[in-house]
């Protein structure tokens, strides 16, 4: 059996799609906030040392990445280990060798690995023009100013792949988290 | 040479995958295999089957192994159908 069939069985058999989904949204979401809230104090406070800002941004990234892969993994862990044991139990056999027990072993890891990594490449991608400006290639808009856009789009992408989900109109979903964001930048406003 | 040509398995297994998948899993075993599952009995966390096979040369080795793997066991063989090729029909057949 190929490796993509056989991840697919494990994703199938475990019914992890839809907690990977919701990891990936919901960790996303954080990812994009977190990096938004970043932008959003260093533009009102004229932070125009970029190298700054692309270091507290990545190290926010990294630490938004080990939290969400070392928090899924625990919680994931132990939920499938509880299951498995439940399941062998009421099978009354040796369930080693099987999917079952494969899943137990992967789906942890293969959920711990969405929730690590949507927070930390969302929070990546948003950052690009801040890497850019710095390696020479200058953004007329400017690079802060492109880099909150940039993570407000993608917001808002997040809301229209929401809607996939839960079937409701997209243009409603995205502007329902772009509404999120703005909201959050008005609050980092307040404060800075 | 002898061909198994039926099975009749009593089989428990875990919801996952279902019926169609666990169906589908066992066929895909060998070609011309015919597969038809009854659902006997449905519990909290397992369901019980009566999984009929059947096919030209069924290979009981690798249908046990693809239930096990399913997270099945084999609680018993209750029925099968056998025959005995003669030598000059097995060479046709192969």
């Amino acid at each position: 059996m190929g490796f993509l069939s056989q991840f697919r069985q494990l994703i199938n058999i475990s019914r992890s799609h839809t907690i990977a989904r919701r990891y990936l949204v919901v960790n996303g979401f954080d990812g994009a906030l977190t990096t938004l809230g970043l932008l959003i104090g260093f533009y009102f406070n004229n932070v125009t040392d970029l190298k700054v800002s692309i270091t507290a941004c990545l190290g926010a990234a990294i630490a938004l990445g080990m939290s969400g892969f070392s928090s899924a993994y625990v919680s994931e862990a132990a939920e499938r280990r509880q299951e498995y044991e439940k399941l062998q139990d009421a099978m009354v056999t040796d369930m080693s060798g099987s999917t079952h027990e494969k899943a137990r072993r992967w789906v942890p890891l293969i959920i711990a690995a969405v929730n690590g990594l949507s927070p930390m490449l969302i929070s990546l991608i948003i950052i690009v023009p801040l890497w850019l400006t710095q390696n020479g290639y200058p953004i007329p808009l400017g690079a802060i100013e492109t880099a909150i856009g940039l993570a407000f789009g993608i917001i808002f992408l997040l809301g229209v792949f929401l809607s996939n989900v839960s079937g409701r109109f997209w243009l409603i979903s995205g502007l329902q988290t772009l509404a999120i964001a703005l909201l959050t930048s008005f609050f980092i406003y307040l404060v800075v | 040479m002898i061909l198994t040509k039926r099975l009749v398995l009593d089989i428990l297994k875990p919801h996952h995958p279902d019926i169609l998948e666990f169906a589908r899993t066992i066929a895909a075993r060998g070609a011309g295999y015919q597969v038809k599952i009854k659902v006997l009995e449905i519990d909290e966390n397992t369901e019980t089957l009566e999984v009929i096979i059947e096919g030209n040369n069924i290979e009981f080795e690798l249908i046990t192994s693809s239930i096990k793997e399913m997270g099945a066991s084999l609680h018993s063989i209750d029925g099968v159908d056998v025959v005995n090729i003669s030598d000059t029909e097995s060479a046709i057949r192969d």
